[in-house]
């Protein structure tokens, strides 16, 4: 009995916050995206968000692609097929490990810096004094950093597919004794510009999901340090999960032929 | 027919959870006029001038302001409505990824969309009053002491040259010679700008200097309203309790009870 309490005190806790998250969704879109735009806002925050996450995205996407490399190499020769081994990186990283593995990075980076700078802003007030001085905070804070998320995400992911292929290239003719110019016809030929576009629809997807759970977390927390903690790990967590979850759905549309 | 006063709330509630804070506030401010709102801590003082600001929505009751009603204003009509109020927080509220300068032109800027190197000028002006250098300008709100903090706080306040400005505690954490030049920028502002004040305040000496009239608040409700002049003799316990500062008296706080 108090199991099923409990079980249904979670299902409504669940439900009453998609609740709020979408309603925090619908005013990010109707007031963060409409005019005033506040574009030095936007450039600050694409500099702070796009910019700033290069170097731990090209890290990862390289680590990646090499580690991959090594991979199916080994499953591959169980097959003598290791000629495939430089499409299948390619197609790895472009459709799946590129936008996801950014995508994760980047909640971790950037939703957690977002979520801690309105989570404090709201504790200190600033968010008020916004609105005392004649700010709408959706226009000022939330729609330049969905804009931002949503333009950097699918720019870091297209550098990041390259420098995860570059990984694997490295991997493969340094050490696994692939031909260099076979490689990159390998690569080159089989890639369609279908994988690519796909992996960039996706993370301007996790974009998003990445703006939208900082601020969220951010403009709800309470209760000084402490709240602003939790509201930056409910951030990071909650993007991490949701651009997991929306990776699986986007995956089965993009992919469905 | 006498003119309604600039601002007025009648009967405003609100509760946090089981907490009820405002239990049917009524008070009004005239134009023109300094209102003081004296009160302990924790009765609803702050509460009352972001119920005013809409910043907390009052569970019910009338604020009307300048003859309109303005509980559950949206929208650019909510922009407009705030754009004519000028706020001192109680905890300063800079923005800290702005410098100070910013901080103080912001209304200019982002509210009026005025010309950065102009708003710069009125900052630097507004900024030369509540005794701070331009040098302090370039600095960010965190470099700041916290008396320092308060006076940008006030200078954001009073920038746009607003028709109605809420100060809330304007002089704690001052030393007491600023606590006065800061009470006489506050009756400037109300005299050469002709705005609308409401001040909180627990300094008596500053509630004395600034006000035409005082309220006090006790348990979400004002006990006490009159012309400033004649708070000595109003004859009501609670107040005299509070502006004597004594520990014995109708007024009970919380650690008193065995
Ligand atoms: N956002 C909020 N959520 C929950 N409770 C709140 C909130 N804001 C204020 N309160 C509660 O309302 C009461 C009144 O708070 P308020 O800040 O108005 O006090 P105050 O009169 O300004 O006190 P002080 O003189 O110490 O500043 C407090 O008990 C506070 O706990
Ligand atoms: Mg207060």
């Amino acid at each position: 009995m108090n199991f099923l309490a409990n079980l249904g005190r979670v299902v409504l806790a669940l439900l009453a916050e998609t609740g709020r998250v979408t309603l925090f969704t619908r005013d990010a879109l109707i007031q963060g995206l409409t005019p005033t735009i506040y574009f030095r806002q936007i450039f600050d925050q694409l500099m702070k968000i796009g910019y700033n996450s290069l170097l731990v995205v090209g890290l990862t996407a390289f680590f990646t692609g090499g580690a991959l490399a090594l991979q199916i190499y080994l499953g591959s020769s169980r097959f003598n097929a290791e000629s495939l081994v430089a499409s299948i990186v390619a197609l790895g990283i472009t459709r799946e490990l590129g936008p996801v593995f950014a995508g994760i990075m980047v909640a971790g980076r950037v939703g957690s810096s977002i979520a801690a700078e309105l989570g404090t802003m709201r504790v200190t007030e600033q968010i008020d004094a916004l609105v005392t001085l004649a700010t709408n905070p959706f226009k000022y804070l939330v729609g330049p950093r969905i804009v931002a998320c949503v333009i950097s995400l699918p720019i870091l992911v297209g550098i990041a597919d390259i420098i995860g292929v570059m990984g694997g290239y490295i991997v493969g003719t340094r050490s696994l004794g692939f031909n260099s110019y076979a490689y990159i016809k390998n690569t080159v030929d089989f890639l369609k510009l279908d994988d690519v576009t796909s992996g960039l629809i996706k993370a301007a997807v996790f974009g998003f999901i990445i703006a939208i759970m900082g601020c969220y977390h951010g403009f709800n927390s309470r209760g000084g340090a402490q709240g602003v903690g939790r509201a930056t790990i409910n951030a990071v967590v909650s993007s991490a999960i949701l651009i997991l979850a929306a990776n699986f759905v986007l995956t089965s549309f993009l992919f469905k032929n | 027919m006498a003119q309604e006063p600039h601002i007025v709330l009648s009967d405003v509630r609100k509760a946090f959870g089981r907490k009820h804070v405002l239990n049917g506030l009524d008070v009004s401010v005239d134009k023109g006029r300094s209102l003081v709102v004296i009160g302990g801590s924790g009765t609803g003082k702050s509460v009352m001038i972001k119920t005013i600001l809409g910043i907390i929505r009052p569970d019910s009751g009338s604020i009307r302001v300048a003859g309109e009603e303005v509980v559950g204003l949206k929208g650019a009509a909510r922009d407009r409505y705030l754009s004519r109020f000028g706020m001192l927080f109680q905890g300063a509220a800079l923005f800290d990824s702005l410098p100070v300068w910013q901080n103080v032109a912001f209304g200019l800027i982002q509210g009026r969309k005025m010309n950065r190197a102009r708003a710069r000028d009125i900052a630097i002006e507004k900024m030369a009053q509540v005794g701070l250098g331009p040098e302090v300008g370039q600095l960010y709100p965190a470099e700041l002491s916290g008396g320092m903090q308060k006076r940008v706080g006030l200078a954001r306040a009073i920038a746009a040259d607003p028709e109605i400005i809420f100060f809330d505690e304007p002089t704690t954490g001052l030393d007491p010679i600023m606590a006065d030049v800061i009470n006489n920028l506050i009756v400037d502002s109300v005299r050469r700008l002709g705005s609308t004040t409401i001040s909180i305040t627990h300094d008596m000496a500053s509630a004395r200097k600034i006000a035409d009239d005082i309220a006090m608040i006790y348990k979400g409700r004002i006990i006490w309203h009159g012309p400033a002049d004649t708070i000595d003799t109003s004859g009501n316990d609670y107040v005299d309790q509070f502006i004597h500062g004594r520990a014995e008296g109708p007024i009970q706080m919380e650690v008193l009870k065995p």
